[in-house]
């Protein structure tokens, strides 16, 4: 074994108290200064390796076997105290959440200076101006009085940044980063990223990144784990893994990954009968505006979709067309007749020619009903159908979307993401719609299975003519499924037109920065994007 | 956090003439013509008359309820129907015994409630949070009284070290009192520190659950540090409202304890004159009571959000 | 033995045969009572003996049967004012969160009023009013209640409708009471039943606290509050009667909450103290 090699987890071992295992077997070498991207879909066990590097366990689960090593220390054999004085001091932890993962209570700067103090690494005084020093790296705003403050008074990036410095504050060898930017915004993302790449660099510290986002790994990552079901899928260096793949697994993810960036449907369709026009809509909650001057039409067979960052209104936008937020000017036509504002005066037929599929396919189907009663009831509900013509068209549904007859008897707990989803479309479909409004219908769902939905959504199209207004902050999304696109920033449309057209210059400002801000899989796309930024 | 304050300070004096007028509205409207409820069916008119004017009744009602409220806010709470003495010459030495005896119960029953709530989170899923977890489940199912009469066997028959009778009277000396209210003291303390500790626990544990807890422990902190800085900091608001929310029903279990040890406490004194249907004294009593109760709710508010601390550090 | 698809624990087993007994005795008290009910069979409190397991009341009733019949009002009275108030308490609550709006706003204003003035208090001065029987003992007890099934329920509809698929349900143009039945009820009974257990305990404890302090259940009828009561002078004595009737409430509250408390832990998760660190 190298005396350079600062963490080393052999044939880790995690289960849940009632015997699931959610780590199985992994090996993890991280020598000094390297950075290992871990990547997988959830519930691959990414989360659970991070603290387990830790000789840490959540509630209700145990590490029941393997070893771990940190600087030629085995965690498991060693006492509680000694396990203690590894933890914060040669080996620490960067949490998704940073809102959530500082005490309210207690200033910024006292929590960093927390774990060098009780570990006495060094006295209170040298770890205040190494915290100003850690600030100032992170370029934090005014890092010298930054520390005074507490986690409620500072933004979200920031507090990401800061909870960067709180795992700095010993010099540690070995810092876990969970998912550190998932819960950013697209454009705050990029600049966390390389200030943490910077920072990791700048002290010669060994990482192990968590994330499913392939080319946020690749910006960072000197190699690269595949993990699926708590197991290890495959390991290489990082251009290895990205561009020659070895297992169909991790191939699979690449692929899906590629695909994302390339525009599927360059040509909106020939018919531009518009079943859905949007006039001069503004809306909003109380006295405050949400969407202003919307403008837009989408036609019979087209997937029209709606981008923007969190807040951008895009789902206030599907919230005006089903009447859930009534618009405050303007009108909203369905093929040619106007709707009211309000769901409660829209007569039964409208209702059904809007069909909406929501974002969590977790929550937007009943638990306590079977998939017979989900989707037989707008069946009966629009068309007054005997009993047995309901039976017969669920069935058709359910085969129409990819899935085997006898899932009717079937309750939601007992589906997978994916085909709850599934099951989302089919009650949308159900009610023989003109326009489907697609909430985020892919963004709680893994990349392969999200994937498979999509080619569903486009399959169905292709079939029944029916009209999409898909909303995503997914541009890789957009990409792939939209004939038509509009850029929405507070509330407004800034852009529209054939996908093609907005992803090619010339761009809007703001679209151009969205666009920029996405990874991409190519290693040297963070460097570059750095470069242009500083030139401009 | 000042304006905060003054508007919750604000929202318990509204709350306050809410309750008197609910008090008012069942007492005064709902039950009809308490004149000939009280002269009962064989009254002449003109006797009904005299008593209605006496008593003010032909006026209309939110006359009568601000007079009432007037009176009430000078110390002025009418006339008891049973033996016409004034109400507030009773009321106010039973309210100071009842205070007494809240008071006795409560500063034996609160930091030992909440310490060992706070002990049994520590220690969950152990043997003696397990221990404790079915013994105070036992101590709040079973009624006041059955607690009392079981002090009582114990501690005033087979061993008399304490009387089972709890007379006070005036010019009794403090030694004497807490020594005759010992056992009432002892059942409220039994029952509300059982509540406490099960209430204090719970929020405890709930805030060893969110990650910043879990931040602290990945920090290599020790687990008292985690415990003294991280959680029962956060823990504060909470638990005042649980301390509150017992308070307030430590002086309901008042009433049943006073009438097991014939304790003579303002909760006797109701229960006395709903038996007898004497409106004017079960009103006091009711007044006196919910404004006890809407007063400990305004000031677990008020220090909640005193130590709260993303109201104590605004933006 | 399982139920709702578990192993219930010692415990808890003690607390479903505690209840399943007391159930039984309720409904079949006149066939198990050995003795008419007003039946004077022996001396003021006379003691435990062959004929009388549990010896004499005050006036000489046999305890053992007055506890038998009593079972049967303070269980009956408790459970019609349970009932009642969730009736009351479900569909105003999940009206309140379905509708929102004004009709909330109002509804929960009302609550917040009626729950600033403690449930005994309030219940003393309505009875204090209107004298005590068992009707307005019932709805009194009921209407006060349910002010806290209505809180709960309230809680749990809030939660739910701002789900998706109860959002899915109004856009399909469905109506109030179709996406209570349908969409909200049944996923809210799980919370349910754990707090009709709850507030069954409180009620019951409540008749019988009211029936101890003489104005609840009025005699001629027995119920194990006023049985209480009435045996109270005899702990002077240094006899248990009073007890009898006080551990038979005790019990059953106790067996109660012990199902509910399993009820509610097969759900709960470990906590953060529980971690391996």
């Amino acid at each position: 074994m190298s005396d350079d090699l600062v963490l080393h987890l052999e044939q880790l071992k995690v289960e849940t108290i009632k015997g699931a295992v959610l780590v199985d077997n992994v090996d993890v070498t991280l020598r000094r200064g390297e950075i290992l991207g871990l990547i997988g879909e959830s519930g691959a066990g990414k989360s659970t390796i991070g603290l387990a590097s830790m000789a840490y366990a959540r509630a209700g689960c145990r590490i029941t076997g393997g070893n771990i090593i940190i600087n030629g220390t085995e965690l498991r054999a060693s006492t509680a105290a000694q396990r203690r004085n590894f933890r914060g001091k040669s080996i620490a932890y960067i949490a998704q959440s940073a809102a959530a993962s500082f005490n309210p209570a207690m200033t910024l700067m006292e929590q960093v200076c927390e774990a060098p103090v009780t570990h006495g690494v060094m006295p209170r005084a040298e770890a205040q101006a190494y915290a100003v020093r850690l600030f100032r790296t992170l370029q934090l705003p005014n890092p010298e009085t930054f520390g005074d403050r507490y986690p409620h008074q500072v933004s979200g990036g920031q507090l990401q940044r800061a909870m960067a410095a709180m795992a700095m504050s010993c010099r540690p060898d070995v810092i876990v980063l969970d998912e550190p930017t998932t819960a950013l915004d697209v454009t705050t993302q990029i600049e966390v990223l390389a200030l943490l790449r910077d920072l990791i660099r700048e002290f010669g510290t060994a990482g192990l990144y968590i994330t499913h986002d392939l080319a946020v790994v690749a910006q960072i990552a000197h190699r690269i784990m595949v993990l699926r079901h708590g197991k290890m899928v495959e390991v290489g260096a990082a251009k290895q893994v990205l561009e020659e793949p070895a297992t169909p697994y991790a191939t699979a993810l690449v692929n899906e990954r590629r695909e994302s960036e390339h525009i599927a449907l360059p040509e909106p369709p020939k018919n531009v009968h518009p079943v859905l026009v949007i006039k001069d809509v503004d809306a909003g909650y109380g006295d405050v505006p949400v969407v202003k001057g919307i403008n837009l039409s989408i036609a019979r067979g087209e997937t029209f979709a709606i981008v923007g960052e969190s807040g951008s209104g895009k789902s206030s936008m599907a919230r005006v067309v089903v009447g859930l937020l009534p618009r405050w000017t303007g009108d909203v036509r369905l093929d040619g007749e106007s709707l009211s504002p309000a769901l409660p005066q829209r007569p039964r037929d409208r209702l059904r020619r809007v069909q909406m599929v929501h974002q969590m396919p977790d929550v937007a189907l009943n638990p306590r009903q079977t998939l017979a009663e989900i989707i037989g009831r707008p069946v009966g509900f629009y068309f007054n159908r005997p009993r047995s013509a309901i039976k017969q068209r669920v069935v058709e549904l359910l085969q129409l979307v990819g899935l085997p007859p006898d899932f009717v008897s079937r309750r939601p707990g007992q589906l997978s993401g994916g085909q709850k989803q599934r099951v989302c479309i089919a009650r949308a479909l159900a009610a023989e719609p003109d326009l489907i409004i697609c909430d985020e219908p892919t963004s709680a769902l893994d990349p392969l299975v999200a994937e498979e939905v999509l080619k569903i959504l486009r399959r169905l199209q292709d079939e029944l003519g029916v009209a999409y207004m898909f909303i995503t902050h997914d541009l890789g999304t957009v990409r792939r499924i939209a004939h038509r696109t509009a850029v929405m920033l507070k509330g407004e449309i800034i852009a529209q037109g054939p996908t093609a057209d907005i992803f090619s210059p010339p761009f809007h400002p703001y679209t151009e920065r969205l666009i920029a801000s996405v990874p991409e899989m190519d290693t040297q796309w963070l460097d570059g994007v750095l470069e242009r930024r500083t030139l401009q | 956090m000042p304006r905060l304050i003054a508007t919750r300070a604000a929202l318990g004096v509204l709350t306050l003439l809410a309750v008197s007028a609910v008090i008012f509205i069942c007492t005064q409207i709902l039950p009809g013509d308490v004149a000939s409820a009280v002269l009962g069916q064989q009254a002449t008119p003109e006797s009904l008359q005299v008593f209605r004017q006496e008593l003010g009744l032909d006026k209309p009602a939110y006359i009568r309820y601000f007079s009432w409220l007037f009176g009430v806010l000078h110390g002025d709470f009418g006339i008891a129907l049973t033996n016409q003495r004034n109400i507030i010459e009773e009321l106010w030495p039973r309210f100071l015994n009842t205070l007494f005896l809240a008071s006795y119960a409560a500063v034996l029953a609160v930091p030992l409630g909440v310490g060992l709530g706070i002990l049994s989170a520590l220690r969950e899923g152990k043997f003696s949070d397990r221990f404790s977890n079915i013994v105070t489940l036992i101590a709040i199912s079973v009624p006041e009284f059955f607690v009392g009469y079981i002090l009582i066997i114990l501690f005033a028959i087979d061993f008399p070290w304490f009387p089972s009778l709890a007379t006070v009277f005036e010019g009794m000396g403090v030694g004497e009192r807490l020594y005759v209210a010992t056992l009432p003291a002892l059942t409220l303390v039994l029952v509300v520190t059982a509540h406490m500790l099960r209430m204090t626990r719970s929020s405890v544990l709930s805030i060893m659950s969110t990650p910043y807890v879990e931040m602290a422990f990945l920090k290599g902190l020790t687990r008292s540090r985690v415990i003294g800085r991280h959680a029962l900091p956060n823990a504060a608001g909470p638990i005042i409202s649980v301390v509150a929310l017992d308070l307030a029903y430590l002086v309901v279990g008042v009433v049943v304890v006073e009438n097991v040890f014939v304790y003579p406490g303002v909760g006797q004194y109701m229960v006395d004159a709903v038996s007898k249907r004497d409106v004017p004294v079960v009103q006091a009593c009711g007044l006196v009571f919910a404004a006890v109760f809407v007063g400990l709710n305004t000031i677990a508010d008020i220090l909640s959000i005193i130590v709260n601390p993303r109201l104590r550090h605004p933006r | 033995m399982t139920l709702f698809g578990h192993r219930p624990p010692l415990f808890a087993q003690i607390g479903l045969a505690i209840v399943v007994i007391n159930l039984l005795v309720a409904i079949f008290g006149p066939w198990l009572a050995p003795y008419d009910q007003s039946q004077s069979v022996g001396d003021t409190w006379a003691p435990s003996s062959a004929h009388m397991l549990l010896g004499a009341d005050q006036i000489g009733r046999d305890m053992l049967t007055r506890l038998i019949y009593g079972a049967r009002m303070t269980i009956g009275i408790a459970a019609a004012t349970t009932a009642l108030s969730f009736l009351i308490g479900i569909t105003l609550g999940f009206t309140a969160a379905v509708v929102g709006k004004w009709v909330d706003v109002a509804l929960s204003r009302v609550v917040d009023i009626m729950l600033s003035i403690p449930q005994l208090i309030f219940a003393l001065i309505i009875l204090g009013v209107f004298g005590s029987s068992i009707p307005v003992l019932i709805i009194t007890i009921a209407v006060l209640d349910s002010t806290r099934v209505f809180r709960l329920a309230r809680a749990l509809g809030m939660n739910l409708t701002v789900l998706e698929f109860v959002e899915a349900a109004r856009l399909r143009g469905e109506g109030l009471w179709w996406v209570i039945r349908r969409e909200i009820l049944p996923n809210a009974a799980a919370p349910l039943i754990s707090e009709f257990g709850l507030r069954f305990c409180f009620n019951f404890l409540f008749v019988a606290a009211l029936s101890f302090l003489g104005i609840g259940v009025q005699p001629p009828y027995a119920d194990w509050g006023g049985m209480v009561r009435d045996n109270a002078p005899a702990i002077n004595f240094g006899l248990y009667a009073p007890l009898y009737p006080a551990l038979a409430i005790a019990a059953l509250t106790v067996g109660v909450n012990l199902v509910v408390d399993w009820l509610l832990s097969i759900d709960a998760r470990p906590s953060g103290a529980q971690a391996e660190m």
